[in-house]
């Protein structure tokens, strides 16, 4: 046994190895990614990034099926994809344990929308636990996995950014190795025709039944009887907030928050003068207490966005504490392409030909903020090529072009069923395949098409041109993003044509290049301040004095990329930036 | 009180993605972590990484709950960059200790021309107590620009009640190996930096 300091998600990876996991499997999302990357490093268990969420449930759910216990990780929206085989997979059961990390994102850092994933739960009907602390995480992701099978029920532990990406200490131990029996067909059980969905209907409530019991039971759910005065009643990563916020208030801290322990919350409720509950999003315990009749006070928290102990403490009459002074009037610094990003250039070009885009969920996202302002639309996973041959459906464009963009790993996950409907309906829009390689915004995972696993392994290295062809694709090309003009003339003549068309713009992830060639410098006498290069939205472009244009040779990486915009031929090859003592 | 428990110091790490804050604030947590306190670390990671503004925040202990703090809370602020900086003075207590970078880098909309580059920063920030470092100058000193993060670790550590012996071992066993003597020589720089400069403790 030995202390460490570890991430929820490392710690949630820690409970599930020492729970002896053989299969896991997820597709990357943050704040969810590391909990498999950590996996995968650890002995005797089998991880893999799967095209999407719902192919990593089933791929979980299967192997749980074959007596490993298994786990499929994701973040909040991916359960909306996965949430197909969830609710039957309620019905089924499991083999050996089954455990369903999902990891929400309140205050949206790193997400498009902000869902509060308990809601599932209680939707789909399987048992959840939340963890409030990376010590919870790893005994709660242990604990699961033996619930799952004394349930017969897939188990939902529910993360949070500040849980999963939150560091704390944690005592962790050796593997347990506990293979469950092998297969055996089952077919009452496991195949949900109607006739067996009705019997396993009912035993869903059976086990329910079961699984407040163990609500009632369990360990992780904790009364601390501090002043009786308030009573507050809280789960996750809230509990921590309100110990800092009110140090003096009696908890509940419930560890299993559904099925909810009916009568340890009336005992507490009963043990306190004010009831009042602190939960982040929505209102889950709040109306589940209500209607169990309880006196809960509301003290005006919002249901929106992450809480703090300040929000706690300012609901309940805390006054806040002086600050020194607050700056008005900064620039917002959002987040933005990389320098030397291949990106760039596509959309450098597509905001040039004036085109409607259609964006998808990636780094690519950025290119929505000036000055590339490059897009018009992001929703949610592989949503542009369906939403791109609608609009062109419409009409409602005029004659500007239509163009769907997507990054590679975004277009395994659910961009191939959107062309192929493109293709047989006989759409005429374009689709932008960004092929840098790697799954980037999450930090560099692999996918189908880098010819790489989780593990390390060699995969086939699926070819994107080949996919598009096989798909019915008439018109596919590849380009160089960095190659600006030629770039423009594919987009140009995909635009162009009757059908459905894709343009491959293919090269590795700035971020992935160890070593960049020297960077650029502005020559101030042949700059004429025109601005096309800093139209380019570079990081490391800026405009100086007279508002010519200015590199920042720390940032730059030498892409050429506004080498080709200028007309003046005034940037200029310089030598390693470090002749600048790290200045421009 | 938030963020006032007794015992407990609350470290705040600013800057833009991409400049080591998560690098910084981590060796931190580990050195509290190896002395024998409780710790808890807040970071976040994704889109914001992309250039955008980050913040980390490292609270240590007898024994910590909330990983995060609200305005007036932190006691250090170390910041990477001089707008962040003031992005995020109002999280410093008012006797709280600033270390900061001085050093601007001019988010999206000041290259654009939608802002001006915000001047009278570094006059503002200019309290007493407050240290001023060029992390990257020192960092090329000792051996590349990449390691102003380190630098700024150095300054940050001369005003945190850990042994220099602890922050080496620790820092030593974060960072890549080939790096490790440059990242201890950028550690050595800041906090000489800190020690012979404005550094009142």
């Amino acid at each position: 046994m030995s202390h460490t300091l570890l991430s929820g998600n490392e710690a949630i990876a820690h409970g599930a190895w020492e729970a002896g996991v053989l299969v896991a499997a997820a597709y990357p999302g943050t704040p969810s990614t590391e909990i498999l990357e950590n996996l995968a490093r650890m002995e005797g268990v089998h991880a893999e990034w799967a095209t999407n969420e719902k192919v990593a449930f089933e791929v979980a759910a299967g192997a749980s099926l074959g007596g490993a216990r298994s786990l499929v990780a994701m973040k909040h929206v991916g359960l909306n994809v996965a949430a197909d085989p969830l609710f039957t997979i309620a019905y089924t059961g499991v083999g050996a344990g089954l455990v369903v990390v999902v990891a929400d994102d309140p205050g949206m850092h790193s997400s498009q929308n902000e869902q509060d994933t308990r809601n599932y739960a209680a939707f789909a009907r399987i048992p959840m636990l939340e963890p409030s602390d990376s010590s919870e995480a790893r005994a709660m992701a242990l604990a699961a996995f033996e619930l799952s099978e004394r349930l017969d029920m897939p188990v939902l532990l529910r993360s949070t950014t500040r849980l999963s990406h939150g560091k704390s200490l944690v005592e962790t131990g050796e593997r347990q190795e506990c293979r469950g029996p092998a297969y055996v067909k089952r077919a009452p059980k496991y195949v949900m025709m109607p006739g067996n969905a009705r019997r396993r209907r009912i035993d869903l409530e059976e086990r329910l039944r079961k699984a407040a019991d163990e609500s009632e039971r369990s360990p992780f759910t904790v009364a601390e009887m501090r002043d009786t005065a308030v009573g507050v009643i809280t789960s996750g990563v809230a509990y921590q907030f309100v110990r800092e916020a009110l140090p003096e208030a009696s908890t509940l801290k419930l560890g299993m928050t559904f099925p909810l322990p009916e009568q340890k919350i009336r005992a507490f409720a009963a043990a306190v003068e004010r009831l009042v509950v602190v939960e982040e999003l929505d209102p889950y315990l709040t109306s589940r207490l209500l209607a169990l009749g309880l006196p809960v006070e509301d003290v005006g928290l919002s249901h929106i966005g992450e809480l703090s102990p300040g929000a706690i403490a300012a609901a309940f009459g805390v006054e806040p504490p002086e600050t020194r002074e607050i700056f008005t009037d900064l620039p917002p610094r959002p987040p933005m392409l990389c320098a030397g990003c291949p990106h760039r250039g596509v959309f450098h070009a597509l905001h040039k030909m004036d085109a409607v885009i259609i964006g998808d969920i990636g780094c690519y996202t950025l290119a929505s903020l000036p000055p590339l302002s490059a897009m018009d639309t992001c929703v949610c996973m592989g949503a542009s090529i369906g939403m791109a041959h609608g609009l062109e459906r419409s009409g409602g464009a005029g004659e500007r072009p239509v163009v769907a963009v997507l990054g590679d790993s975004t277009f395994a996950h659910s961009g191939l069923t959107g062309l192929l409907d493109a293709v047989y309906n006989g759409g005429a829009s374009t689709v932008v395949v960004l092929d840098n390689r790697i799954t980037a915004m999450t930090g560099h995972q692999d996918n189908p098409f880098t010819g790489r696993t989780l593990m390390g392994e060699t995969a086939p290295d699926v070819d994107i041109v080949a996919v598009c062809t096989a798909l019915g694709v008439a018109d596919v090309s590849v380009v160089d993003p960095n190659l600006l003009r030629p770039t423009e003339k594919a987009l140009r003549a995909a635009v162009a044509a009757p059908h459905v068309s894709v343009v491959v713009t293919r090269a590795p992830c700035v971020l992935l290049t160890k070593e960049h060639p020297d960077p650029f410098a502005v020559d101030e006498e042949a700059c004429t301040a025109c601005g096309e290069c800093v139209r380019m939205g570079c990081p490391a472009i800026s405009r100086g004095r007279d508002s010519k244009a200015v590199i920042d040779t720390t940032q730059c990486v030498g892409c050429r990329q506004c080498v080709q915009v200028c007309k003046y031929g005034a940037i200029v090859r310089t030598g390693p930036s470090c002749d600048f003592k790290g200045r421009s | 009180m938030p963020g006032g428990m007794s015992g407990v110091v609350t470290v705040m790490l600013v800057g833009v993605g991409g400049q080591g804050t998560i690098l910084a604030s981590d060796v931190l947590a580990k050195v509290a972590a190896a002395t024998g306190l409780d710790v808890k670390l807040a970071e976040v990671h994704g889109m914001s990484q992309r250039g955008g503004a980050v913040d980390t925040v490292v609270r240590f202990g007898d024994k910590v709950f909330s990983p995060v703090v609200d305005p007036g809370g932190a006691d250090h602020l170390v910041a990477f960059e001089l707008i962040e900086a003031a992005r995020w003075l109002h999280f410093l207590k008012p006797d709280g200790r600033l270390v900061v970078n001085s050093r601007l880098i001019a988010p999206l909309p000041v290259l654009t021309g939608e802002y001006q580059t915000p001047t009278g920063i570094e006059a503002a920030l200019a309290f007493e107590g407050a240290v001023f470092i060029d992390a990257e100058e020192l960092a090329c000193e000792a051996s590349s620009p990449r390691s102003a993060n380190v630098v700024l670790l150095g300054a940050m550590s001369v005003g945190l009640p850990f042994s220099e012996t602890v922050w080496r071992d620790v820092l030593s066993r974060r960072v890549p190996a080939k790096t490790v003597e440059g990242n201890l020589a950028a550690f050595e720089l800041g906090r000489q930096a800190c020690a012979k400069g404005a550094c009142e403790l």
